[in-house]
């Protein structure tokens, strides 16, 4: 991982972008359906190998690059990964932290010396009260939970906006290549946007009709993941809408 | 069947994607709140406007008549079987109306299996109201003798839970019991399942009960919230409305949230409530 001042969004991303020229045009398909047949290919992440055929077992885009087959999956629940940077509701406030919903099997703890400033224990609810939102990043995963940190550029507590979620494995696509999609969608509606990897994501504009505006681009996005250069469909989407 | 289900919409579409189990933020109800204030919605619809509804029959074969509704996402199933029993004893001269429902885990990540919540309580329960006392169901001709009288049970199962359930729910019912046919009787006067027949229930011709449900949130009242929606609302309140003698009535009311009704407020929603009702019976009226 380059390291490398980022945006809150442009965390780490699953590179489901590698620009290999040997790579074929990605399609759809569903589980147990025949991507290839022959023994030359290599079944990788989301496929098995039955008997000749290359068989897929999620559903979601096949790619072929070279030798190796996989399926990059369109559906499916957020998997916490070290570095990633998410999007959580406060829900419970304890002696030395919050305790915070990452939409994740287990909730995160945020504790009081990962905010970004001093934080006085006997006032923590006037920083980060119970349903407020916040941008944090995951420090580390271990047995005990999931522990966040605010330290770092773009996260703490969001105000004003409002959040909501897409299928998160379509979060890369909401940003695109190198933040193409997301800088896009942020120029053309002149809103706020910070894209969690969990799959939520919080929008703040000027105005109430920006902000619906840009929800629609990136929903639109999300229900188009199949669709090849979809930046320069969103150019067109943006003047009809 | 591959094919089928790549190109299907749904599929596609990331239309789930509100799926998940965290609470609505304050800054997403702050919002909403704003929105409602100036009459917007996230999917375009005004504050009084339904999602489209579809309506599929007999989408089980064993029951005596059942319908599929959509409203949006949201999705009910419902079915009517008949049975023949006693007559309770406060009613020795009618026959019984039972509503029973479920909401399945698969249908949102709020519920879960176990006993039944408040939610699963009540969603039969206002269902059972709307019908009964509308009239529709004429119970003195469910009596096959003294001693034996029909039973309706309605069954009512959400598949996907987009928000508005209640009034999907009461559609579903409603459209299962027009739908329903008698099973056939042997000479001891029990069902036999194996005939069909094809007289209907003694339903009244005009009434077509439906719920309706006004949500509150601020100072704003919406119709057919999608979940997210629903989440954010303050106070609920829910009719059961339908023609009877060539008259709108108002046969049942449930108020639901911590928040209160003015008695203004309640006075502004008769006449949406009316030119609401009269919507859906004619939405409705192709699928009859």
């Amino acid at each position: 991982m380059i390291a490398k001042v980022t945006e809150a969004h442009e965390a780490p991303e699953i590179s489901s972008e590698s620009e290999e020229s040997i790579v074929k045009k990605r399609r759809v398909v569903v589980p147990g359906e025949i991507i290839v047949s022959g023994e030359d290919y290599l079944p990788s992440e989301g496929t098995r190998r039955e008997g000749m055929n290359i068989l897929a077992s999620r559903f979601g885009l096949a790619e072929e690059s070279g030798r190796v087959v996989k399926v990059i999956p369109v559906t499916g629940t957020f998997i916490p990964r070290k570095n990633n940077v998410v999007i959580g509701r406060v829900t419970n406030i304890t002696f030395n932290g919050w305790v915070v919903d990452i939409d994740s099997a287990s909730s995160g703890f945020l504790p009081i010396d990962e905010s970004p400033r001093f934080i006085n224990k006997n006032e923590m609810d006037q920083f980060l009260a119970i349903g407020e939102v916040v941008a944090a990043k995951i420090w580390s995963i271990n047995t005990r939970g999931i522990d966040l940190t605010l330290k770092s550029k773009g996260l703490g507590k969001l105000e004003g906006g409002f959040t909501f979620r897409i299928i998160p494995n379509r979060v890369p696509r909401v940003i695109g290549r190198e933040g193409s999609m997301i800088m896009l969608i942020k120029e053309k509606t002149g809103c706020d946007i910070t894209v969690g990897q969990n799959g939520w994501i919080w929008i703040k504009g000027q105005n109430l009709d920006d902000q619906i505006r840009a929800r629609k681009a990136i929903e639109f996005v999300a229900e188009k993941f199949h669709v090849e250069g979809l930046t320069d469909k969103m150019e067109e989407w943006f003047e009809k809408n | 069947m591959c094919q089928d289900l790549r190109n299907s919409e749904e599929s596609i579409k990331g239309g789930f994607g509100r799926m998940s189990t965290m609470d609505t933020s304050n800054l997403t109800i702050e919002t909403l709140r704003q929105m409602f204030e100036q009459g917007k919605r996230f999917d375009g619809r005004s504050l009084k406007d339904y999602r489209p509804i579809t309506v599929e029959h007999n989408v089980s074969n064993k029951a005596e008549g059942s319908t599929r509704v959509r409203i949006g996402k949201t999705e009910v199933l419902a079915g009517v079987k008949l049975q023949v029993g006693a007559p309770y004893p406060d009613s020795k001269d009618k026959g019984n109306l039972m509503v029973s429902g479920d909401l399945l885990p698969l249908a949102s990540p709020r519920f879960e299996s176990g006993p039944p919540g408040f939610n699963a309580i009540e969603l039969p329960r206002l269902v059972d109201r709307a019908i009964r006392e509308s009239g529709m169901i004429d119970f003195k001709k469910l009596v096959i003798t003294g001693e034996k009288v029909w039973t309706v049970i309605i069954d009512v199962f959400p598949i996907n839970d987009d928000g508005n359930l209640i009034d999907a729910a009461t559609i579903a019912a409603s459209v299962a019991l027009k739908d329903a046919t008698f099973p056939g009787l042997d000479k001891d006067n029990n069902v036999d399942y194996h005939i069909k027949t094809q007289n209907k229930l003694p339903l009244s011709k005009e009434t077509f009960p439906v719920s309706i449900s006004f949500y509150k949130l601020g100072s704003s009242l919406f119709l057919d919230p999608t979940r997210e929606e629903e989440e954010a609302a303050e106070a609920r309140i829910t009719f059961g409305i339908s023609l009877w003698n060539g008259q709108n009535m108002i046969n049942s009311c449930q108020k639901r949230g911590a928040k209160p009704l003015s008695r203004a407020e309640v006075e502004s929603m008769m006449p949406i409530l009316l030119e609401k009702q009269i919507y859906l019976n004619e939405k409705l009226k192709k699928f009859l």
